[in-house]
């Protein structure tokens, strides 16, 4: 068993529901972003998105574009990711996921990204402008079992073509609660219930839900419908709205806190 | 060249997934894949139905002016002693550009698919004020995403866009040029997707646009294939046309591919290759993936995309189309560069022999037609695309002429 179907056995086990956890790697720089990502870990993050910063994110609302160009500010380049995810992966034991768009992975190279990600104990990528059309010269060499392309399925998507994602998948699959970038508002979590539910007929893969979902009654209620809940533009607004402070890391690691427990509560009256 | 090399082997392209060779495709989120789906689907139904054909070539015809002239500049290529040079008047078109070939075709497009609603980017503004005539057209709601930088330098173009309806969206993420205009634009498509449709200006973005885009330029090339064996009685020897994403270039080029004919597609070297202030991708970049398409892309090391500069906003784009990727590794085409000076020089020379005032971006094919005019043999026949007219760079071209005349 690897590390994220470990992740998703044992949360079963104790009846939780995972928090997946998304911040750009290097914002604001290097060493505090190993901090703050720290920092969430211990404070009990499931699956921990690690950002590759990118000059041109067009899935991403404001709060990424500007962590991302923070990042890139500080010299974030992806062989720092790796040195980054290699010490992080001495500090704890959850699933780290590279996310990225295409073009920083193709610039490293694919091969090299999959072996240095492998050694460095990251367990797979999520690239969101490579649909499964485009992704066979990525994974051409690559090992599901230790290294997963996480897949992405949208509010668009048929279920037919879900089916089809699904089939090639691996890990769990992260569903985009709604049409939009990063961060957008008017979260509707009846309606993505209903996603959830087409999707569940064609999958046995947990399905983890992102994209707007930024307060602790959010995690829950996608808690009680999901196998996992991501939250990203939250954690990226609340680094940039205390950038100089201190105890930044400490501050990610109580929210962290906040949304886990959220994730505990889905049979909970709320 | 040798006539075999011109003509062999024949790009072909797309295959079923939109590659054209390595080049293409469909880099995008999910959220946009169903959309792009569509409307590959939607086009293939759509463009074989005689109705549709009907609309759009009375469209092209009594609405944007085609066919556009193919004209002679006797004065200009006996000012410069050899070869004579053709200029295909792409800038008499309704709002002075090529660009509305490909906005009637995809707003008639997007009217048949039942969208109320088009979003575009522009750079120089040309394709924005072409998409805002055909929403006026066709009775649609419209939003354009413009970067602050060329809203600034386009500024009679934003008025016109708003005359005709449209709501301009400034950008001023990045540099606030056309790369920023696009991926704003993208991003609101991404919540958009379910009513909107997208009206892509070049031949660049994910398949089916690229292909879309060509098919609706390439009316250019068909024009003055049949323009110039009458004209000169022969096939040119050399076709000339700009490069930024490319559509004029590949509008032109198209209908020549069978034919021994070379072509040259010239990009905007700002500043100069050497100072890194430049856009000229396919010159000087490296293969990578932007904007929904793999392509040569002006970017560092480590796949960040680099800025592009230019004097005309048109050209000013660190990407560039798919196809003419590989056109540039099989030989089919040449691809070169002409600096900002040159490009005033050639726009220059336009307005004072042949009392034409060319875009800025179409200057760059001329200034280069005027390097090969004047090292060619006599009879060589040559072929430019005059993309544009230039009065929306008026404003440009005075600035630099106030600062030269102090210094």
């Amino acid at each position: 068993m690897n590390r994220i179907e470990h992740t998703f056995a044992e949360l079963k086990h104790r009846e939780e529901k995972a928090l997946v956890g998304f911040v750009t790697a290097g914002d604001p720089d290097p060493e505090r972003s190993f901090q703050i990502v720290r920092s969430m870990c211990r404070a009990g993050l499931d699956i921990l998105e690690l950002g590759i910063p990118f000059s041109d994110p067009t899935a991403d609302g404001p709060v990424i574009q500007r962590s991302s160009a923070r990042a890139l500010k500080s010299k974030t380049r992806l062989s720092l990711i790796m040195e980054m995810t290699a010490r992080l992966r001495k500090e704890t034991g959850i699933p780290i996921i590279l996310f990225s768009y295409y073009n920083p992975i193709l610039a490293y190279g694919a091969d090299r990204f999959y072996e240095e990600a492998v050694a460095s104990g990251a367990d797979g990528a999520l690239v969101v402008d490579l649909p499964p059309e485009e992704s066979a010269e990525l994974i051409a060499g690559w090992d599901f079992a230790r290294f997963a392309l996480i897949r992405l399925i949208a509010p668009t998507t048929p279920q037919q073509r879900m089916k089809t994602i699904a089939d090639d998948a691996a890990g769990f699959l992260y569903l985009v609660s709604k049409t939009g970038v990063t961060g957008s508002a008017g979260l509707d979590t009846s309606l993505v219930g209903g996603q959830v539910d087409r999707l569940r007929e064609v999958t046995a893969l947990p399905i983890c839900v992102g994209f707007g979902v930024s307060t602790p009654e959010d995690v829950a209620a996608l808690s009680r419908i999901s196998d996992g809940v991501v939250i990203g533009s939250a954690f990226e607004r609340l680094i940039e709205e205390n950038i100089d402070s201190p105890d930044l890391p400490e501050m990610v690691g109580d929210q962290t806190r906040i949304y886990k427990k959220a994730t505990k509560s889905a049979d909970a009256d709320l | 060249m040798s006539h075999e090399r011109l003509i062999q082997p024949r790009p072909e392209g797309p295959d079923a997934g939109g590659h054209f060779g390595p080049y293409g495709g469909r880099y995008i989120a999910e959220t946009l894949m169903p959309a792009v789906l569509e409307l590959e689907r939607a086009y293939k139904r759509i463009s074989k139905e005689p109705e549709f054909t009907t609309q759009l070539a009375d469209l092209l015809r009594n609405f944007a002016g085609r066919p556009t002239p193919l004209f002679h500049a006797r004065r200009l290529s006996r000012h410069l002693g050899g070869g004579e040079i053709y200029l295909k008047r792409e800038d008499l078109t309704h709002t002075g550009a090529h660009k509305i070939n490909n906005t009637l075709g995809q707003t008639l497009l997007a009217h048949w698919m039942g969208k109320k609603k088009i979003i575009a980017e522009t750079g120089a503004g040309q394709h924005g004020v072409a998409t805002a005539t055909a929403a006026a057209l066709f009775g649609m709601e419209c939003k354009i995403f413009m970067g602050v930088e060329d809203i600034e330098r386009q500024a009679p173009n934003v008025r016109r866009m708003e005359l005709l309806g449209a709501e301009v969206h400034p950008v001023d993420s990045g540099t606030g040029t056309l790369k920023d205009a696009m991926n704003e634009a993208l991003r609101y498509w991404v919540g958009a997707v379910e009513d909107t449709f997208y009206v892509i200006g070049s031949v660049a973005g994910p398949h089916p646009y690229p292909m879309l885009v060509r098919d609706f330029q390439k009316v250019i090339g068909e024009e003055a294939r049949e323009q110039i064996l009458a004209a000169a009685g022969r096939l040119p020897d050399l076709l000339i046309a700009c490069v930024g994403g490319g559509s004029n270039a590949m509008g032109l080029f198209y209908p020549f591919l069978d034919d021994p004919v070379e072509m040259v597609g010239v990009e905007a070297a700002g500043k100069g290759l050497s100072s890194g202030k430049h856009a000229a991708t396919l010159c000087s970049g490296s293969i990578g993936v932007l904007h929904g398409s793999k392509s040569y892309l002006l970017q560092d090391a480590d796949g960040q995309i680099t800025e592009a500069h230019s004097i005309s906003a048109g050209l000013d784009y660190p990407g560039v189309g798919p196809e003419h990727s590989l056109f540039k590794d099989l030989g089919r085409a040449r691809y070169v560069a002409v600096d900002d000076n040159a490009a005033l020089e050639a726009f220059h020379a336009l307005c004072a022999l042949e009392g034409i005032i060319p875009a800025l971006e179409s200057a760059h094919a001329l200034a280069y037609a005027m390097v090969e005019a004047k090292n060619g043999p006599a009879d060589r026949v040559i072929v430019v695309n005059l993309s544009g007219r230039g009065d929306k760079d008026l404003g440009i071209v005075s600035s630099v002429m106030e600062e030269k005349s102090r210094s």
